[in-house]
């Protein structure tokens, strides 16, 4: 039993069972499979996030972003500016408490290198319903390259906890044709 | 020595039980179900407020609700009881008297007060910071102070498991090597050594920083070294209730493991390679390399996971041998259809085995592969999954064991045997739903920890699709129920424990059902004694189950933004 001690004294000299030896191979050879999908998914994949990553000040980054909004500000929504940075740009986007800062409106099949950045607290960057979620750190940015391939609205929510207004976190993102 | 050891002889196993040993596991098992109570009840509360149409808790209620929830079952539940598997584990299987029973006794007081601190800080309203408490986020020094105190508690509790180990080989007290229930044991008792040193290394200074004498914490640093504490823990967890299972399979079939190279060898690949799963939490932080992320998401070419597969088929297989050398053998399932599914141990332990496999397991795999990640990271996918693990695997395990320990330790007599019949399926399925729906909801975007899904006060409208707000809706009704199942198990529980018929010291137990292990399988691995067909064909359909749900979720990744 599981509870005595094993009957067969030598017991790592028992041989093991068919079925038991067969199970251990699918298993295993299973496990390399998946481990190896992830190797061929960066080759032959489309979505694979970006390792580009930098320490920076909240007030460094504050800054690049503003000098983005002041650039290509093109209208207003519900107290937001809305930007729509040039194709191939470097786009800036804040998570403060409780926003993303600013909205912004992207080409459709257009590639962007959208910087993230934290300016107090953790946040989640939650794209839906696309449903892309991307951790965002205070003193990190990271830097991925995205090409929106639909037209739409996007809801921007905010999905790590981040106090008492964190439900109410909610941005934007415009992909016009 | 004698004097020191004061013992009765078990009428069922012939065992020698220490006094001490036997006072320890009850303390903390009944302070156990106590904190599984109250974080139960947290927990329908959180569950009644994201249920739409019921809205229960305003929000920085639920924010706490929501970190009290986390706090006292994942982490007080589970490790005093836990405590009492390590002293079962040890003093009673091996025969032997307990290391420092005195000891012990510290680290209970240690592992209580802290906990109790905790949870004031929580209800005082000023730490609503969730159980992972996230930097720059900061807590009252005494919520961390609190969590200190209960992993050294804890620490002490594994010292005395590892010194009644060494106290048992000294003087003799069982032949050969020690029961795989024990390993198992040990498994989980190294695992918790590398936890709480984690847990120290992050929490220390945390505690510091909130009094104000650091000035700073990095965010990546905290997540990565607090994950191994948090990660590693469910790994304590999931060796503790895979031992429970083999425990209850020998307790109640008289189950003799297939093989106790393979079971202990399976056991030994957590020990190796699970720790490293702190990376699950990692894999969409900035300032990581894929190499890294792919190397420890999936412990080393997911070494644990066969571990786990593997413990997935011995358990049932052993079963399914005890059963056929009884005289079961008819079709594949004779075994498991005459299975004693009115036993509230059995039918707990095998729902267990199920829902961690097929819900607990897949989807933690899934989710833990480094791109699909991406479209799971902190939607209620999340809880989904760690529900089917640490809900549906480890706390029903720990419930259906309980049925067993109430008679042989508590010496009474289990009261209410009819709702002890169902209270099992009431929970487990409660559970397996609110698993299910969670995940379906996240797959839907819905982000956990989030007190508004129709976001009603933001300055930018957004609405989740009418599918999310189903998926929630059945989340609370049956969230209702395992609340339901819950009640029923501390109702039976605690009544018995101390309403209960008290048994005499010679008389055994008549229920729950217990049959003489006369029928353990003959020989590992002869031929002649093991078939086991029925189980052959359940693996193989919970690996047809994986493979098409992996592939199903990189055919969601394939249709999201190309990102690079």
């Amino acid at each position: 039993m599981a509870l005595t001690p094993p009957s067969e004294r030598i017991w790592w000299r028992q041989p093991i069972a068919k079925i038991e030896l067969i199970w251990i191979f699918v298993a295993f050879t299973w496990g390399v499979l998946m481990f190896f999908m992830m190797i061929y998914w960066h080759g032959a994949g489309e979505q694979n996030l970006s390792n580009e990553a930098y320490q920076i000040k909240p007030k460094v980054f504050a800054e690049k972003a503003q000098k983005m909004i002041d650039e290509y500000t093109v209208r207003e929504e519900n107290g937001f500016p809305v930007v729509r940075p040039p194709a191939g740009s470097d786009v800036y986007l804040i998570a403060r408490l409780w926003q993303w800062w600013p909205v912004l409106e992207l080409e459709k099949d257009q590639s962007y290198r959208l910087h993230l950045s934290s300016m107090d607290w953790q946040h989640g960057f939650s794209l839906q319903p696309v449903n892309i979620n991307v951790q965002v750190h205070p003193g990190y940015e990271i830097v991925m390259t995205v090409k929106p391939d639909r037209a739409g609205e996007y809801g921007l929510i905010c999905n790590e906890f981040c106090g008492i207004g964190h439900h109410n976190m909610v941005g934007k993102i415009h992909v016009v044709e | 020595m004698s004097a020191l050891f004061d013992y009765r002889t078990c009428p069922t196993t012939g065992l020698r039980v220490d006094r001490n040993a036997e006072k320890l596991i009850k303390a903390n098992a009944v302070v156990a179900v106590v904190f599984l109570a109250i974080g139960g009840l947290f927990g329908l509360l959180v569950a009644l407020t994201r249920w739409p149409a019921v809205h229960f808790l305003p929000a920085d209620w639920f924010y706490l609700a929501l970190t009290a929830h986390g706090l006292d079952v994942l982490l007080v539940w589970i490790i005093f009881f836990e405590m009492a598997v390590l002293y079962f584990a040890s003093a009673i299987l091996l025969n032997s008297r307990l290391a420092g029973p005195k000891w012990a006794w510290t680290g209970f007081g240690l592992m209580l007060v802290g906990a109790l601190i905790t949870n004031v800080a929580v209800l005082q309203g000023g730490s609503s910071v969730m159980f992972t408490s996230y930097v720059p986020m900061m807590a009252e020094p005494h919520f961390y102070l609190g969590i200190i105190l209960f992993a050294v508690g804890a620490l002490i509790g594994c010292g005395v498991f590892f010194g009644t180990l060494v106290i048992a080989k000294r003087d003799k007290t069982y032949d050969g090597s020690i029961p795989l229930v024990t390993f198992g044991a040990l498994t989980a008792a190294i695992i918790a050594v590398f936890t709480i040193a984690s847990g120290a290394i992050i929490l220390i200074p945390t505690l510091l920083w909130s009094l104000g004498l650091v000035s700073h914490i990095d965010p990546l640093i905290y997540k990565t070294i607090w994950w191994a504490m948090g990660h590693s823990s469910q790994q304590i967890n999931v060796s503790a209730h895979v031992a429970v299972w083999y425990a209850i399979a020998a307790m109640v079939f008289g189950a003799k493991p297939l093989s106790e190279k393979v079971s202990r060898t399976a056991f030994l690949m957590y020990i190796l390679f699970l720790q490293i799963a702190s990376a699950h939490h990692m894999l969409v932080e900035p300032g990581f390399s894929s190499e890294w992320k792919i190397f420890n998401t999936s412990y080393a070419m997911y070494l644990a996971v066969v571990g786990s597969m593997v413990h997935g088929m011995t358990v049932p297989g052993s079963i399914e041998a005890a059963q056929r050398s009884r005289g079961l053998t008819k079709g594949l399932f004779e075994w498991l259809r005459k299975a004693p599914w009115a036993n509230p141990a059995f039918a707990g332990m095998f729902m267990s085995l199920v829902f961690f496999g097929f819900i607990g397991g897949i989807s933690g795999v899934v989710m833990g592969t480094e791109q699909i990640n991406m479209i799971m990271h902190n939607t209620l996918y999340v809880p989904g999954h760690f529900h089917g693990t640490v809900v549906a695997g480890t706390t029903l395990a720990f419930m259906a064991i309980t049925y067993l320990l109430v008679p042989l330790i508590f010496r009474r007599e289990l009261m209410m045997k009819k709702l002890a019949t169902w209270q099992p399926y009431v929970f487990g399925i409660g559970v397996a739903g609110i698993s299910v729906f969670m995940m379906g909801a996240g797959t839907l975007g819905v982000s956990r920890r989030h007190w508004d899904m129709t976001f009603a006060d933001a300055a930018l409208p957004f609405d989740y699709p009418s599918a999310a707000f189903l998926m929630m809706g059945l989340n609370g009704i049956f969230a209702c129920m395992a609340a339901l199942g819950g009640l029923m198990f501390v109702v039976i529980v605690v009544g018995s424990v101390f309403f209960g018929k008290k048994l005499a010291e010679d008389e055994k137990p008549s229920y729950p059902e217990v049959p003489p292990d006369s029928a353990a399988v003959g020989h590992y691995g002869s031929s002649e004694s093991l078939r086991i067909p029925g189980t052959a064909f359940l693996v193989g359909i919970f690996f047809v189950a994986f493979v098409l749900y992996y592939f199903v979720n990189w055919k969601y990744l394939s249709e999201i933004w190309p990102l690079s």
